[in-house]
């Protein structure tokens, strides 16, 4: 197998004096895209949008094909509403600022949420994270530690009490206190079980109840190493609460992660932070041109 | 989605049926589709490739394909025949030599491992009429030994830890010390999550293994993996070499193609499911059930009757 990482002087040298893309190098394209997870259709709609933009460029010089490349999934992306954030910003100037962060088992919502209290305790706010999967095993112990970690707030009612509840009186107790934002856990669900995402839809009933405007992001936390089944996780869970941002993560494994490029195009959800670390530190923000450059960069195994 | 598999396939058939001569091209059309179900279902791009190549030349060798009165049915009976025989191959049970038995449990941050090792010690308990012991040797993640603590109370399994030793060899060695002296004669260890190309962490298993020398050794894989599941699969393997595969979260939607990806990379059996976050959602992996989700089909028996 030729490596990924050398696909973009193949892909110059295959098309040198040709005014069209030829099928190796598309066949190689669709190779690196379906093995980053990108997925049929949005592979087929990035190559198609690739065909047309050097019909209609006629195709200049070799070199520029690399960055039309680019250009085209990067453009895919904005066109989905995601902008590069300049900093760890609040997605709204109200305060509290509500966050509830959702997603399927294990994928990494509490590591996130205290990666993210940190980001915003280190630019001086008031941080309270609450403890909203009540049902995994010592799972609020362990939003407890990440919230020692960050030296933040930490709002819990103990396990096995109502979710809903706990969300309700966190944003309260935000409220309260003058934090200047509350990150809301919840347990991981499997986005087929009609039940559990009921209850989804009841604790974000209930942090309105109590502050109409909120919650005021809600993250979907997706696992870069999912496959195609990332889709109907994100159209179940926006169903359920209009997800606002997503969060990918376990970015520094081998996986890439490229179902995202499908979903942002679908749903039109901006991705807002990946995870590349266990650590405290290694959350980033989401950076089209980043992305793009590592679907084709290969990791050394 | 069968009926959507097979009908494209009839479709493939139906634009050049009669024409006998086309038949290679007409194969190609079909296999191609087959092969765009397999990636649809997150199987392996190369491997579904492979696997295509040799459905094609089984159905070339099978002259009836073209003449069958379904062909695009047959196609889809010899994808799901090769399927599997791929996933099958004879039941593999779980060895539980030793005495006591040491089992390993690893794999990637997230997958699954404390909530199998949980419900493993439940079902040799239940099934086996085992005494189990269940070790935690996870020393990274916050509260990890609470949440192996949680669930050994759940399931009534003695759960051994050590709050303060971040070494896992050490606690893993006098957790067997400790199994051999208060008669439990199985010793479940369950690992922290790791990344294959985390070098520390994949020499820090290496080193568990090379300590305790398990009878089995199981690598925990969400069913929900995409095009990686090759990858780590493959790194895990080379460093632990694992005696075999537990899918997990097959309680979702995920076609799981993964399965197929991973048992077409290492050749190791997958051993059990893992179907749900109570501690009695275990089951045996089923080669034929795993196919026609794969390939997104409803009930397979009616299928092969009609074909
Ligand atoms: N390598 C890596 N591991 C991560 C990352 N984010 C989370 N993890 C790990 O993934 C595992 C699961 O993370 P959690 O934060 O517990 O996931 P969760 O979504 O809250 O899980 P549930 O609440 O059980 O559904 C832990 O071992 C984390 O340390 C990441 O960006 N990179
Ligand atoms: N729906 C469902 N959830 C599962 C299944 N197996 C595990 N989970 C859930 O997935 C999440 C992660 O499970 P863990 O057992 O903590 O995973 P782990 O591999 O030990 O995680 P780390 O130790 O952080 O690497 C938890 O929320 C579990 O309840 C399953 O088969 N189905
Ligand atoms: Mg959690
Ligand atoms: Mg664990």
């Amino acid at each position: 197998e030729k490596t990924k990482s050398n696909f973009f002087g193949k892909l110059t040298k295959a098309v040198a004096g040709k005014s069209t893309v030829d099928e190796e190098v598309l066949d190689e394209l669709e190779n690196i895209l379906i093995t980053s997870d990108v997925g049929l259709d949005t592979t087929v709609k990035i190559i198609e949008r690739i065909e047309e933009r050097v019909a209609r460029d006629k195709y200049i010089n070799t070199s520029e094909l690399n960055e039309i490349l680019r250009d085209e999934i990067v453009r895919l992306l904005a066109e989905n509403n995601t902008e590069d954030l300049e900093e760890y910003s609040l997605p709204s100037t109200e305060t509290p600022t509500i966050i509830l962060v959702v997603g399927v088992n294990g994928v990494g919502k509490t590591t996130t949420i205290g990666k993210l209290a940190w980001q915003y305790k280190q630019q001086g706010k008031k941080v309270v994270v609450g403890a909203g999967d009540t049902f995994r095993a010592a799972a609020v112990d362990q939003l407890k530690i990440w919230s020692e970690r960050v030296g933040c707030d930490f709002y819990s009612k103990g396990m096995y009490t109502d979710p809903a509840a706990v969300a309700y009186e966190t944003v309260n107790y935000a409220i309260e206190n003058g934090h200047d934002v509350a990150i809301i856990d919840t347990a991981g669900r499997l986005h087929t079980k009609i039940n559990l995402m009921k209850e989804l839809g009841k604790i974000k009933r209930s942090i309105s109840k109590k502050m109409p405007t909120a919650p005021h992001e809600v993250l979907l936390v997706l696992d870069a190493t999912t496959g195609q089944n990332a889709i109907e996780q994100a159209k179940h869970f926006t169903n359920a609460t209009d997800v606002t941002a997503l969060a990918l993560t376990k970015l520094d494994g081998t996986a890439k992660g490229g179902v995202v490029l499908g979903i942002s195009d679908i749903f039109k959800i901006p991705i807002k932070y990946i995870g590349v670390g266990e650590g405290i530190e290694q959350l980033q923000i989401f950076n089209k041109r980043a992305f793009v450059e590592s679907l084709f960069a290969e990791k050394v195994q | 989605m069968f009926e959507s598999l097979s009908d494209r396939l009839e479709g493939a058939f139906k634009t050049l049926k009669g024409e006998s001569k086309l038949t290679e091209i007409n194969i190609a059309q079909s296999v191609k589709e087959i092969r765009r179900a397999l990636v649809a279902a997150d199987v392996n791009y190369k491997i579904a490739k492979e696997f295509t190549d040799k459905v094609k030349d089984k159905a070339l060798g099978q002259e009836n394909v073209l003449k069958a009165v379904r062909p695009g049915e047959l196609m889809v009976k010899i994808v799901m025949d090769e399927l599997v025989e791929l996933m099958g191959g004879q039941a593999a049970g779980i060895n539980l030599n030793g005495s006591p038995t040491v089992i390993l449990i690893a794999g990637l941050q997230g997958s699954g491992k404390t909530t199998f090792s949980g419900k493993l010690s439940l079902f040799l308990k239940e099934k086996r009429k085992k005494k189990p012991l269940l070790v935690a040797c996870d020393v990274y993640r916050p509260a990890a030994i609470n949440q192996i603590n949680v669930l050994g109370e759940q399931v009534g399994v003695p759960v051994y830890t050590e709050p303060e030793n971040k070494n896992p060899v050490e606690i893993a060695l006098k957790a067997i010390a400790h199994a051999q002296e208060t008669n439990r004669d199985v010793v479940i260890v369950d690992t922290a999550g790791r990344l294959s190309i985390d070098e520390a962490m994949m020499k820090e298993i290496a080193n568990i293994k090379e300590a305790i020398q398990p009878n089995e050794t199981l690598f925990v894989v969400d069913s929900m993996t995409g095009q990686d599941a090759v990858n780590t699969a493959k790194a895990f393997n080379d460093v632990i070499n694992y005696d075999g595969v537990v899918l997990t979260k097959l309680d979702g939607d995920t076609r799981g193609g993964a399965a197929l990806s991973v048992k077409y990379t290492v050749g190791k059996p997958i051993k059990f499911v893992s179907t749900g976050e109570q501690m009695d959602t275990l089951d045996v992996f089923y080669p034929d059930r795993m196919a026609q989700r794969i390939l997104g089909m409803g009930d397979i028996v009616s299928f092969v009757e009609k074909a």
